[in-house]
């Protein structure tokens, strides 16, 4: 079989002088959704300069552009062909059947007088030299362009008349040409009958006759002629700049959007902004629900007013200049705001109204016709259950039981107001205005909005009591709601976002220093309750008669039967014994989710793996606080020279014992004798251990971390001491023992702060 | 009096010139222009001008005013711009020609919108119809902010794929209308020529049948029967498509995907009629939309089967 050798460039060849050239290409199609243009040109710039690279060619620097009807490429500095490259490929051996040669020859497309012979272990064996000739630019460009074209990633692409290419909406045309001090030569192309050419077009309604180009700055000059912004950073400035001077002249100021700016900045080539005033009837209306009328409907930017703090203003962003000034223009954008707005006020309206004849409980009536999911009911049921779990969780979050209760209660009425049927994303806002509205508690009020956060690693932690309980509530049901169903997060797939729920659950414990068992009582209770509601088909059936001691431990008689009416899914029952293993399994399984997630969130923060294993692998691990607690402290006090020197310490003693241990089949956990101490720093290990321990135990009892580990830290002089004097497989048997009883107390009073065995290094 | 695209500097003055116009202006570009589908029907892309039309491989080109229902949206014809009967105006040509965007913009300037003073812009909006389990990519055209129509390369329908694509257009009419003719409230809007020897508005015909038809789609319309009506509509779609090819009176071969599909329209509508009356729940609604594409698909299976279809005989 024929190996190959990596291919070299040519010696002679790489002293040649290359001669650089720039390459541009243009894509020019129908309007590009906003949300994909920065993606396709990261793509573009990607694909085509792997694939020269990949074909022996090299560049300067590459910069890719998008415009809503173009993607454009500008490299700079690219070779004008690759480099003649030379391989060395070993064939068969001399005398090898006929066969093998000939297929040997083909594949090299050499003759056998062009093989040399080698010596070999085996005997004497073919060399062939393949000498694969340079490309131009051109032909590779050609190449790699149109590999590009047919195998862009696009999130959605489509076909368009009759043919058979891809692309995210027609492609009409393909600009590509190389260029250099001498002149620009199309670099030719076709792709399913779309020829390349050096020529584009400009604006559609501005300019848009075609015109030709022999470079990029003759391009983006000529572009910019014809009323095209290339830069899509270039047309977000534009915007930000005219739109805040506009804002300020008014004495008014723009609400910061990046996303709406990055998405307008995608909608058009020559962006002419416009501002306009919000009528007065509806300046009313809660300021983000303008906001998000204007946003989602109109891409428009909001105007504030510093001294009312109301939005007032608008500002809409144009694709053409035009003779009026854009009057025209914008008293039709006015005049779509005035409708949506109506519509706006219209559902406000009829919610205040429905909040004030009914209540906001009274709203959140119909929520038994609102399903969460099909296998975990409605979100009445789901309101039901995260009542139950708030009220356990209030008090060990310092909140009222009643209040967090009744926030729980109408935390999700909201869904069936009008407003947030059309706007989905004011659900928990709409909600607080609704629950001032109708006269709850402010605690409540806020808890309505509160309750969904945080919704990513960067939003903010609720801090109130109130919104902490039902936030948690809210989570820690989805999850062993999910969990129950079987429906776990797997690789990317993570629909319900039950990783976000997980790290919310993490950073509510962690940011207000909550003390929480996640698989304590509560969780326990909340997740058999779930598995009845879900399986407990036998005790619809049977009544009061069932329920062993273990379940009910868990449950009054009259909580299982109560939710064994609000049975979901009557497909299939489960006993009492498959109820309670699954619970087990559940929980088990969701406290390691919870862990994984703390990993990743605390890796984040910079504490160390290793770390946050040694502390996991202590009781109590399904106290967040606490662990975290006990990582923090761990990983500074590894930091210092003593935590360095102990832990080293620590391993010394761990491996001797553990080796003696092993050898000779005993666990020498028998408390040493002081008596049997014969060198001075023996008998000094012995004193720093009972010190140590009088201080080490009370102070982890008392969660003091930081005591326990200084008080470790002491633990290091003697130790070193200790290793440095004695000799600890000494050939007295009963002074070996006696130190390798020593040597467990150093490991047991250590391990009693964290599990020190997986700490790394 | 017939306008021509020759005139259309000028502002369209009533509803229905703004439909001659457009009909002219399509006829010009070489559609045929056919006439409304005489059957209830969501939206223009029911008309089995477009369904059917855009499957198989024969090119085709077709423009048409569909009245369109949605009994969900009546309003007792007092919304300014909600009705349960609307208009559509449906072009589909196949395969879709380089020039639609053009071809398009140009029925807009036809209807008075003049593109130097106005903004129009292609907003990413891909369509989906899962009653016929067909979708496309395209935009929604804006017009100064505002939606004017619908722009859609047709992907799949009745899960077959597109072959040739054609292009879709769908105007919705009395939207597009009051913009250009400036008037607020859709029943103010003048049907015929505000000085014809009767001047008739949008709501001097339409007024008392939204209310009607409001009342009657949300409160009155009987749901055993509607529902009887949508069994009998599903049973008879299969039946006919199951039945062998050749008949037997004439002995040609026949598979009567028109027929058919008539019945899947039906229950389409009967579907939306349901829906209206608030009597589907959440969980049913899925299964309801279900049965419906089930029945689009097996008329889309028969007809690739059929001249029209580009089988060939």
């Amino acid at each position: 079989m024929a190996i190959r050798s990596r291919p070299v460039a040519h010696p002679h060849l790489n002293a040649e002088r290359h001669i650089m050239a720039d390459l541009l290409i243009e894509l020019f199609s129908e309007e590009i959704p906003a949300r994909m243009q920065a993606g396709a040109c990261d793509a573009l710039k990607r694909m085509m300069t792997d694939g020269l690279v990949e074909r022996g060619l090299t560049y300067a620097d590459a910069q890719a552009f998008a415009t809503p009807r173009r993607l454009a490429l500008a490299v700079h500095g690219l070779t004008d062909h690759s480099p003649t490259t030379r391989e060395e490929r070993r064939g068969p051996k001399v005398g090898a059947p006929e066969k093998a040669i000939e297929g040997f020859l083909r594949s090299t497309g050499l003759r056998l007088e062009d093989l040399e012979t080698r010596d070999d272990k085996k005997g004497q064996v073919y060399i062939a030299h393949v000498v694969t000739e340079g490309r131009a630019a051109s032909a590779i460009v050609a190449e790699v362009l149109e590999q590009t074209i047919r195998n862009f990633p696009w999130p959605k692409s489509m076909r368009w008349g009759a043919g058979n290419l891809r692309w995210v909406r027609p492609l009409h045309s393909i600009l590509c040409i190389l260029s250099n001090d001498a002149g620009a030569e199309v670099v030719p192309l076709d792709v399913d009958g779309i020829v390349s050419g050096e020529r584009t077009r400009g604006h559609r309604f501005m300019a848009p006759d075609e015109f030709s180009v022999v470079n990029f700055d003759d391009y983006a000059a000529k572009l910019k002629r014809a009323k095209v912004i290339l830069d899509p950073v270039e047309r977000a400035d534009h915007i930000w700049n005219d739109a805040s001077q506009m804002a300020f002249a008014a004495g008014l100021e723009l609400v910061e959007d990046r996303g709406l700016l990055t998405e307008v900045a995608g909608l058009v080539e020559w962006p002419v902004v416009l501002m306009g005033r919000i009528d007065a009837q509806f300046l009313g209306l809660p300021p983000e629900v303008l906001q998000t009328s204007m946003k989602e409907h109109q891409k428009f930017f909001s105007l504030r007013d510093p001294k009312s703090g109301q939005i007032t203003g608008f500002v809409t962003v144009a694709n053409r200049e035009t003779l009026d000034g854009g009057a025209t223009i914008l008293a039709g954008n006015q005049k779509v705001l005035a409708a949506r707005l109506s519509d706006a006020k219209f559902f406000w309206d009829n919610d205040l109204r429905a909040v004030s004849d009914a209540g906001l409980e009274g709203m959140g009536a119909g929520l038994t016709a609102v399903t969460f999911h099909n296998k975990l009911g409605s979100q009445a049921d789901r309101v039901g259950r995260i009542e139950a779990l708030a009220r356990e969780i209030a008090p060990r979050v310092g909140a009222d039981e009643e209040l967090a209760a009744m926030a729980a209660r109408v935390a999700k009425a909201d869904l069936r107001s009008e407003m947030v049927g059309e706007f989905p994303e004011l659900q928990g806002l709409m909600g607080s205005y609704y629950a001032r509205a109708a006269g709850l508690p402010d605690d409540v009020a806020r808890a309505c909005l509160e309750h969904y956060q945080p919704l990513g690693p960067s939003d903010s932690v609720p801090s109130s009591p109130v919104s902490v309980a039902v936030a948690l509530a809210d989570k820690i049901d989805t999850l062993t709601g999910f969990w129950a169903i079987d429906e776990k997060p797997t690789g990317s797939k993570d629909p319900y976002a039950l990783r976000r729920a997980a790290l919310g659950v993490i950073r509510l414990v962690l940011g207000n220093a909550v003390r929480f068992s996640l698989s304590g009582l509560p969780v326990q209770r909340h997740l058999i309750a779930t598995l009845i509601i879900l399986k407990g088909l036998e005790f619809h059936r049977r009544g009061e008669e069932i329920a062993s001691d273990g379940l009910l431990r868990l449950l009054s008689a009259e909580e299982i039967k109560e939710l064994s009416y609000r049975l979901v899914d009557s497909d299939q029952g489960w006993s009492e014994a498959q109820l309670f293993e699954r619970m087990d399994e559940i929980a088990a399984n969701l406290l390691a989710f919870f862990h994984d997630r703390l990993k990743v969130h605390l890796r984040d923060q910079g504490i160390r793996h290793d770390v946050i294993d040694a502390c996991l692998a202590m009781p109590n691990n399904d106290d967040l606080t606490l662990l975290v607690k006990r990582a923090e402290v761990l990983a500074a006090f590894l930091k210092t020279s003593d935590g360095e020197n102990l832990l080293q310490g620590f391993k010394r003693a761990n491996n001797i014992l553990t080796q003696a241990e092993a050898k000779d089949g005993v666990e020498y956990s028998f408390g040493p004798d002081p008596k049997l101490a014969e060198d001075g720093a023996e008998a000094a290990l012995f004193v720093a251990l009972d010190r140590a321990e009088a201080a080490i135990t009370p102070a982890i009892w008392a969660e003091d971390f930081a005591s326990a580990m200084g008080a470790m830290a002491d633990l290091r002089a003697p130790i070193d001491a200790f290793f440095d004097a004695v000799q600890i497989n000494a050939d007295n048997q009963i002074l070996r023992r006696n130190r390798l009883n020593l040597l467990h107390r150093i490991r047991a009073i250590c391990l009693q702060v964290a599990d020190l065995t997986r700490v790394e290094g | 009096m017939v306008e021509t695209t020759e005139n259309s500097s000028q502002k369209p003055q009533s509803f229905q010139e703004i439909i001659l116009r457009l009909q002219n202006y399509w006829a010009a570009k070489g559609c045929a222009v056919l006439q409304p589908y005489d059957m209830e029907v969501g939206a223009g892309t029911f008309h089995p001008a477009t369904t059917l039309r855009a499957l198989g491989s024969r090119a085709w080109a077709a423009a048409y005013v569909q009245p369109s229902r949605r009994p969900t949206d009546g309003r007792y014809g007092e919304n300014p711009n909600r009705l349960q009967h609307y208009y559509q105006y449906q072009v589909i040509i196949k395969p879709s020609p380089p020039d639609l965007q053009d071809l398009y913009l140009g029925s807009l300037r036809a209807i008075g919108i003049d593109d130097s003073l106005h903004d129009i812009r292609f907003v990413e909006d891909d369509w989906e119809s899962p009653t016929l389990g067909a979708w496309g990519l395209g935009w929604e055209v804006w017009c100064d902010g505002m939606e004017v129509s619908q722009f859609t390369y047709f992907q799949q329908v009745g899960g077959h794929d597109c072959r040739p694509v054609s292009g879709e257009l769908t105007y919705g009419l009395e939207r597009l209308a009051m913009y250009v003719l400036g008037v607020d409230h859709v029943m103010d809007m003048p049907f015929n020529a505000p000085d014809a020897p009767i001047p008739l508005k949008y709501g001097d015909i339409f007024r008392q049948t939204e209310e009607e038809y409001s009342r009657h789609n949300f409160h009155a319309a009987t749901t055993d029967m509607l529902l009887r009506h949508f069994e009998d509509a599903e049973a008879e779609c299969a039946r006919l498509l199951d039945l062998a090819p050749d008949d037997t009176a004439t002995g040609k071969r026949i598979i009567m995907v028109h027929p058919a599909y008539d019945q899947c329209i039906k229950a389409s509508h009967l579907f939306n009629l349901l829906d209206a009356r608030g009597v589907i729940s959440v969980t049913e609604r899925q299964a309801y939309i279900g049965r419906v594409r089930a029945l689009a698909k097996l008329c889309a299976d028969a007809f690739v089967q059929t001249e029209a279809g580009g089988a060939v005989a």
